[in-house]
């Protein structure tokens, strides 16, 4: 009796975990399929950016080969590209432009969102209102406007058109606020009572303890102004300033297209903004998520 | 001694106030220090271009003034041409089909992803990071790989339904055909972006407290009716928020479409803000533009405030 008891008991234990190991493989099957779907595009292009043979790869599109690296491979696309294009000058405009919008951004927006959130003023609610409004207001609603006007101060082709007017953001400013808002307030007595002015507080107390939101922002900001592309294709004209968005399409649209040439181009393009992700992995996931939340 | 030492508490009360008073003073002259310069950034580079937008979409303002033929008060005549014209209402319609496809599949996706990655598994982590990829690749990066993909006859995608159909369905012309061109560029989108909208819904889905689930299966529910009865109830502000996100983003739709159509064939990918460059930038006529760009406006504000309603409601249940 005890011993058939106890062989129900296994099997039914067995059968169990059976099926939980069935499950499991079949989460990880669609994890995977899902994960094919969403790599694909990636490696196509990776793999075809190191083919050198270009018939190669017109042949390779139409079948699994578009996948798997080999034939004639090497870097001859990529040298191919920095011989046609100052791709190095194009590569320096974006990382110049983007980071100094991001970086100036940071510290503007993070100043006035802590006089908003932490000191007591008259106009204190009326500015708060106005960028709350302001967040509303899509780029797209007023290049055509900004256009004329830079168009007026000869700003056109310059590295100043594509950073100044984004610097300051005013949905940065609100995430800033949200997060100085929460931060408690004895702080800021404690230092007063110590002689400490409201510049000094806010670089000695609050930017250290805020280091979540600085994250946060910079990496929204970054992902808007890393690919950019209405505003340059307007702003710029030569290679001069082009940031490399721009500088691909048109690499791209020129006739014939050379495909591998091409690859290589945008290979170059997506390493650096990939790598930057893989390295700071964990906070792109934590900045998309705290965008979410208060909407 | 006793009126000695309430003289000087007055003193010192007085003393007080007025050191508050600096100090208040010393304050406000602080806080406009650190508003002054973001401030003149604001009011100079969006506020003004807002205004200016408004004011010549009155006008036939161009981007090069000609000396002979000063630029004209003509009221709402922009406004009249561009409901008269077939292509600003093609792209109005083409931007509206964008929109109301792909958001509800963007939104439904992103949940489905958010909820596959949500399971305690190894490797999920990787995963994630791999459904997030597209988000930081270049838009521009991604359209011309999909470009490829997409090539009438021998590409990629052709193969893959033809092998999946065994051979029936396509080859098709994707981007050269007026009914594909769209929905090509859809698929697209979606594909770029829906990882940004799973990591929103993922940290939807890991605030729900555990409880709730434990509630729910003691009173025996499984687990697909505790995803209606709690998942999605749960999530009803973080869908609000993905819906309208992405509805706005939808109608910014340009990029995709600049590096892979055009607009075109015939007008078919054409969007709003496709209309605009083109009427603005290569046409220069800068008044008509700014008009596309004034209505461009009033939609993404119908929008975002039909959001502040619905979370309004959401406040008063509770």
């Amino acid at each position: 009796m005890t011993s058939v008891d106890a062989a129900v008991k296994d099997s039914q234990r067995f059968s169990f975990k059976f099926r939980k190991n069935i499950s499991i493989t079949l989460s990880y099957l669609l994890l995977i399929v899902v994960a094919l779907f969403f790599l694909f595009p990636i490696i196509f292009m990776f793999v075809s950016s190191i083919k050198n043979n270009e018939t190669q790869i017109i042949r390779d599109m139409s079948s699994i080969s578009a996948f798997i690296p080999y034939g004639d491979l090497g870097l001859k696309n990529y040298f191919d590209v920095f011989k046609q294009m100052p791709f190095g000058r194009f590569m320096f405009n974006s990382v110049f432009i983007v980071s100094s919008t991001v970086l100036s951004g940071l510290v503007l927006n993070s100043m006035i969102a802590y006089a908003l959130a932490r000191l007591r003023f008259k106009g204190r609610g009326l500015i708060l209102s106005l960028i709350i409004a302001l967040i509303i207001i899509p780029t797209e609603a007023v290049v055509i406007p900004l256009l004329l006007m830079v168009n007026r101060i000869n700003w056109l082709d310059s590295y100043q058109v594509q950073i100044i007017p984004f610097i300051v953001d005013a949905f940065s400013i609100f995430l800033f606020y949200q997060f100085f808002i929460g931060l408690p307030k004895s702080l800021d007595e404690a230092a007063k009572i110590d002689g400490a002015n409201p510049f000094q507080i806010y670089r000695k107390i609050i930017v250290p303890l805020s280091r979540p939101v600085f994250a946060t922002v910079a990496i929204l900001q970054f992902l808007v102004r890393w690919g950019d592309f209405l505003w340059p294709l307007m702003v710029t004209r030569g290679y001069e300033y082009r940031p490399l968005p721009v500088a691909i399409q048109q690499f791209f649209s020129q006739d014939p297209k050379v495909w591998g040439d091409i690859f290589a181009f945008a290979s170059m393009v997506t390493i650096p903004s990939l790598i930057i992700f893989l390295l700071f992995q964990k906070w792109f996931m934590r900045s998309v998520a705290s965008s979410g939340i208060k909407g | 001694m006793i009126s000695e030492s309430a003289n000087s508490n007055t003193k010192s009360l007085e003393k007080n106030k007025k050191n508050r008073s600096s100090l208040q003073r010393r304050e406000t002259l602080a806080a406009w220090s650190f508003c002054a310069l973001p401030l003149s950034f604001l009011l100079l580079f969006l506020i003004t271009p807002f205004i200016i937008a408004f004011v010549i979409s009155f006008t036939n303002q161009r981007l090069i003034t000609n000396p002979n033929l000063p630029t004209q008060f003509i009221a709402l005549r922009n406004f009249v041409r561009l409901f008269n014209s077939a292509s600003f209402r093609q792209a109005l319609l083409n931007t509206f089909i964008f929109a109301v496809v792909v958001v509800p599949l963007q939104t439904f996706f992103a949940l489905l992803l958010a909820v596959l990655v949500n399971q305690k598994l190894r490797f999920i982590n990787l995963f994630r990071t791999i459904y997030f990829s597209p988000v930081v690749t270049t838009m521009v990066v991604v359209s011309i790989i999909w470009y490829f993909l997409y090539n009438p006859g021998e590409g990629l995608i052709n193969q893959m339904i033809s092998f999946i159909s065994f051979g029936k369905l396509g080859p098709y012309n994707w981007l050269n055909d007026t009914a594909l061109a769209l929905p090509a560029i859809m698929i697209l989108s979606i594909w770029q972006g829906v990882g940004f909208q799973m990591v929103i819904y993922l940290a939807g889905l890991q605030g729900i407290p555990d409880e709730l689930y434990e509630a729910g299966r003691v009173d025996g529910a499984n687990a697909w009716q505790q995803f209606w009865q709690i998942t999605i109830p749960q999530l009803r502000n973080t869908t609000i928020f993905v819906i309208i996100s992405t509805t706005i983003l939808a109608f910014k739709l340009f990029t995709q479409v600049w590096v892979m159509t055009k607009g075109g064939p015939q007008g078919a990918t054409k969007t709003l803000i496709i209309l605009l460059y083109e009427e603005g930038f290569k046409m220069l006529r800068v008044g008509y533009a700014s008009g596309i760009g004034v209505l461009f406006f009033l939609i993404v504000l119908a929008v975002s405030l039909i959001q502040r309603i619905y979370l309004k409601e959401e406040r008063a249940v509770i």
